[in-house]
């Protein structure tokens, strides 16, 4: 077998990485919404009383759900949402990227709603209280005061998590999605190292430019304490 | 017509009775302070009245209207608003909203009180101008109209606590509360706080006045309420209250509460 030339490997690779983009902007954009509502689901205080006991099913399952999610490897949930389905006779999920994209949203969400409901837990009291006695409307509190509390204070960890979802998307390969790691692989066991190293560069590269935009959202929020 | 008439207010967390059957009333006009020594109830009178607790027994009425009534069912939503900001709240941990400047905290709740309004959508310039306007005043009458912009943590303690007060001034509440208003405060700060807080009973301003002032108390409240464990043990004239207590359990107060005052402070 003839050794590929550069511009052809870097096309792959390239092509690979488009990939992982793409997965990690839809994954950034479907993870960070349902993250907001499962936090809600793991604050409810919907129930009922047994036995003197508060008993809140709402919350039970969010946290239920949230612990399984965290608890498992997301290369695990991966396989098990591509082939899971068609193995217990369900519809099987044609496209790999779509099984990437569900598995990488809900696995996201259940981290981002920790993030959001440490953030949301750490916004004192008073600050509720003092919406409350000015007369205003629960939703009010919420999105006029605390809001912009918890985004400043959770925008440090979201962002540590938005950079590991980079690297995340090439665990995809594990269902044969060709992303950029998987063509990389391809030409290392041609004996090829270098594309191996592209790979790492691209990584750094768009992580680098990730950390720059952490950088200026946190440096929007510079003006107030919180 | 007394302005408040509180009746019968009672309230527990789980076995622990903290105000028991608490009743004064309040002349439009005139400024109580409420002392006695912490876990006497105090704080936790003050926010039944402001709503942040829910009282199991008793009446509220303010003007004559009742505002609360443990008998009765609730009122929810804009009708339970409208009882609780009678009262107005200016708390010991001043609670100013960080991301907003000086100005912005005064104004906040008027302007998203004014989206409720019928001619909001056909008359909002100059209904927000007007706000803005009320709430460059109001800071102006705690002193402040030099930190309009600025953000709390741009400020002092006592100036953050003096935005509170304009805060809560801006709503015009017919009964402004304080809760300890100078207890978080560098002893060095307190005095600016008082002299707003002297400024607006000058001004008969009705007022409830949770304080450990002594001293402030008796120069400024027309009446003082001595609570301890969770009822009102004297009420009377400031001076008299502070100046020539009936009875012992207030005296016992008043000595303690001195004594601590100068061993601290000779």
């Amino acid at each position: 077998m003839s050794t590929p030339t550069v511009d052809v490997v870097l096309g792959k690779l390239l092509d690979g990485f488009v990939l992982n983009l793409q997965i990690f902007v839809i994954t950034l954009i479907g993870s960070l919404p349902l993250g907001l509502i499962i936090m809600f689901g793991s604050r409810s205080r919907l129930g009922f009383r047994v036995f003197g006991r508060r008993f809140c099913p709402i919350r039970l399952l969010t946290r239920f759900f949230v612990w399984v999610i965290r608890g498992t490897p997301l290369m695990l949930q991966l396989i098990f949402v591509f082939y899971g389905p068609g193995l217990m006779g369900l519809p099987p999920i044609k496209s790999r990227v779509t099984a990437t994209l569900v598995t990488f949203i809900i696995n996201y969400a259940a981290y981002f709603s920790e993030i959001f409901r440490g953030g949301i837990d750490s916004i004192p009291q008073g600050q509720y209280e003092a919406g409350q006695v000015l007369g205003m409307t629960r939703p009010q509190v919420f999105f006029k005061v605390v809001l912009l509390q918890v985004v400043k204070r959770v925008t440090p960890s979201v962002g540590n998590e938005v950079i590991t979802l980079v690297k995340d998307t090439s665990l995809s390969r594990v269902i044969s999605v060709t992303e950029i790691l998987f063509v990389a692989d391809t030409y290392t066991r041609q004996g090829l190292l270098w594309p191996l190293f592209t790979t790492a560069v691209f990584f750094l590269v768009f992580n680098g430019l990730v950390t720059l935009a952490l950088g200026r959202i946190e440096r929007k929020m510079d003006y107030f304490r919180a | 017509m007394a302005i408040l008439e509180v009746t019968g207010l009672s309230k527990h967390f789980g076995d622990l009775e903290v105000i028991r059957d608490i009743s004064f009333s309040l002349e439009k006009g005139e400024s109580l302070a409420i002392i006695g020594s912490s876990g006497s109830g105090k704080t936790t009178l003050l926010r039944c009245l402001t709503a942040l607790e829910t009282p199991d027994t008793g009446v509220i009425r303010v003007s004559g209207d009742t505002v609360f009534d443990a008998s009765q069912p609730r009122p929810k939503g804009a009708q339970a608003r409208v009882n609780q900001m009678h009262f107005g709240l200016v708390f010991q941990s001043f609670n100013l909203f960080p991301q907003y400047t000086a100005l912005r905290n005064v104004t906040l709740a008027a302007e998203l009180l004014a989206k409720e309004r019928e001619d909001y959508k056909a008359d909002k310039k100059r209904i927000l101008a007007e706000i803005l306007e009320k709430g460059r005043a109001a800071l102006e009458s705690v002193g402040l109209s030099a930190k309009a912009d600025n953000y709390p943590h741009q400020l002092s303690g006592g100036q953050q606590q003096r935005v509170a007060i304009a805060r809560a001034l801006m709503l015009q509440p017919d009964i402004l509360c304080f809760d300890e208003p100078t207890s978080a405060l560098d002893p060095e700060l307190t005095g600016e706080v008082l002299n707003v807080i002297r400024g607006l009973a000058d001004r008969d301003t009705t007022m409830l006045i949770v304080t450990h002032e002594m001293q402030f108390a008796r120069q400024v409240a027309d009446n003082v309420l001595f609570m301890d464990g969770g009822v009102i043990v004297e009420y009377g004239r400031a001076e008299d209250v502070i100046g020539n207590p009936r009875e012992e359990r207030t005296r016992q107060f008043l000595e303690r509460y001195s004594s601590e005052r100068y061993s601290s402070n000779p």
